[in-house]
């Protein structure tokens, strides 16, 4: 028998944050998969809530292209508040 | 638990080759720079045939071992001294597995799947640590396995939480965090043994000599018999080196095993003020490699409780897989 489907698993660790990947498991469905992530990556109180997600359902960007994809926010300095002078005796901007 | 990177031949490099010319040298240049520079890498992201293989080679050895490492233990569940000891005990076995489930994960990041991993396991071509072919005779075992075995998988693994490839190093922040727990059960349970009745301290004492030295061999070979580590080390696969962290052990582990009243089984045993840490005395290394060759006293044992347990729990993955299978046709119908 060839390996169950790969589902990533991602914990909230408590209410107010967002849902982080912590890591996958394998798992014939979801109901099983979620049964899964929790035997595995909750054993200690580490969340409140649990998302799995099959792993081949996951479009991911290509690091090769890290590069041109993410390039153009280096030279839109513009777009950091620390770009702009404005004197120190103006509070509060 | 860890396992180190285990080669069958001492001084032989297993299967990684230098990188060959068919390699374009300009990734192999900008790989390494990134790795020297203390990046991570990323499943997607190029790298270096050999270094995709060491580390599918040592994370799998690494996940069998978790694996394996819950025989020994498991075997003594129903004979815990306590309701207390046994819920712990639970615990304990019950985190190996998951170390082990995060690792092969892990693994399967660089593009091995988990069924090829089992099965190198169960045919026996994989290795998995060697302190796990040595029986558990009494209750006393399992506490000097957390405290030894357990403590020198924290001194192995803490390093590889910096180790250069991203999920390795996740799956190892995980599972330090965990061992700590493991670690300190079994020295309160050696310190009970060692505080008790003269025979529960027999039993400690006995438990201590012979898992001293198997838990000293975890580290693996000599530096100067470990082919893959100059290697290991210039990728940051490996922080340091198996002897400086075999020696950090004995630095750590002595004065414990003092403080419990216990004699270390080694004559040569002695501190050295200059080096401002102990001289020990040689390891039996032709055990160590005989152990590695799968000779180990309850080696065989071992691969059969493992192949038991996974031929005789196929009805559960078989009726998960039928039951999806039904529940899609229904969908389709």
């Amino acid at each position: 028998m060839s390996d169950w489907p790969l589902w990533e698993v991602f914990v909230r660790t408590k209410g107010g944050l967002a849902h982080r990947h912590v890591g996958s498991v394998h798992a014939p469905d979801a109901e099983l998969a979620l049964r899964h992530a929790r035997d595995t990556y909750t054993r200690r109180m580490e969340g409140v809530s649990l998302w799995v997600v099959r792993s081949a359902d996951i479009v991911a960007s290509d690091p090769d292209q890290a590069g041109e994809l993410f390039e153009p926010a280096a030279d839109k300095v513009y777009r950091h508040p620390t770009f702009y002078d404005i004197p120190d005796e103006v509070k509060h901007i | 638990m860890y396992t180190t990177d285990l080669t069958k031949q001492p001084g032989k490099p297993d299967n990684v080759k230098p990188i060959g010319p068919a390699e374009d040298s300009a990734l192999v240049a900008a790989f390494e720079a990134r790795v020297a520079a203390d990046e991570f890498i990323e499943p997607k992201d190029w790298m270096p045939e050999a270094y995709r293989r060491t580390l599918v080679r040592q994370i799998s050895q690494h996940a069998h071992s978790e694996i394996v490492g819950m025989l020994p233990e498991g075997n003594w569940i129903t004979r815990a001294p306590s309701l207390r000891r046994k819920a712990i005990l639970l615990a304990k076995v019950q985190d190996e597995a998951g170390h082990g489930l995060y690792l092969y994960c892990a693994a399967e990041t660089l593009g091995t799947s988990r069924e090829e991993m089992i099965e190198a396991l169960h045919s026996g071509k994989a290795k998995y640590s060697t302190i796990f072919n040595y029986p558990t005779l009494t209750w006393a075992d399992i506490a000097a396995i957390g405290w030894l075995v357990d403590g020198a998988a924290i001194m192995n693994q803490v390093p590889l939480q910096r180790t250069s490839y991203g999920p390795y190093a996740r799956a190892m922040v995980r599972i330090c965090k965990e061992e700590s727990f493991h670690q300190r059960q079994g020295y309160e349970a050696m310190m009970e043994l060692a505080n008790g009745t003269p025979e529960q301290k027999r039993m400690a004492q006995d438990a201590f000599n012979r898992w001293w030295w198997p838990s000293l061999m975890m580290f693996g070979p000599p530096d100067e018999n470990s082919p893959n580590t100059a290697q290991s080390l210039r990728w940051r696969i490996k922080r340091e080196t198996n002897d400086e962290l075999r020696q950090k052990f004995v630095d750590i582990t002595v004065p414990q095993a003092e403080y419990l009243g216990l004699t270390v089984p080694d004559p040569d045993l002695k501190w050295n003020e200059d080096k401002g840490g102990y001289d020990f005395g040689e390891i039996d290394w032709d055990e160590f490699y005989a152990v590695v060759r799968g000779e180990g006293p309850v080696a065989r044992e071992r691969m059969t409780a493992r192949r038991e347990a996974w031929e005789s729990n196929a009805w559960v993955r078989e009726a998960a897989a039928a039951h999806e299978a039904k529940r899609r046709e229904r969908v389709a119908a």
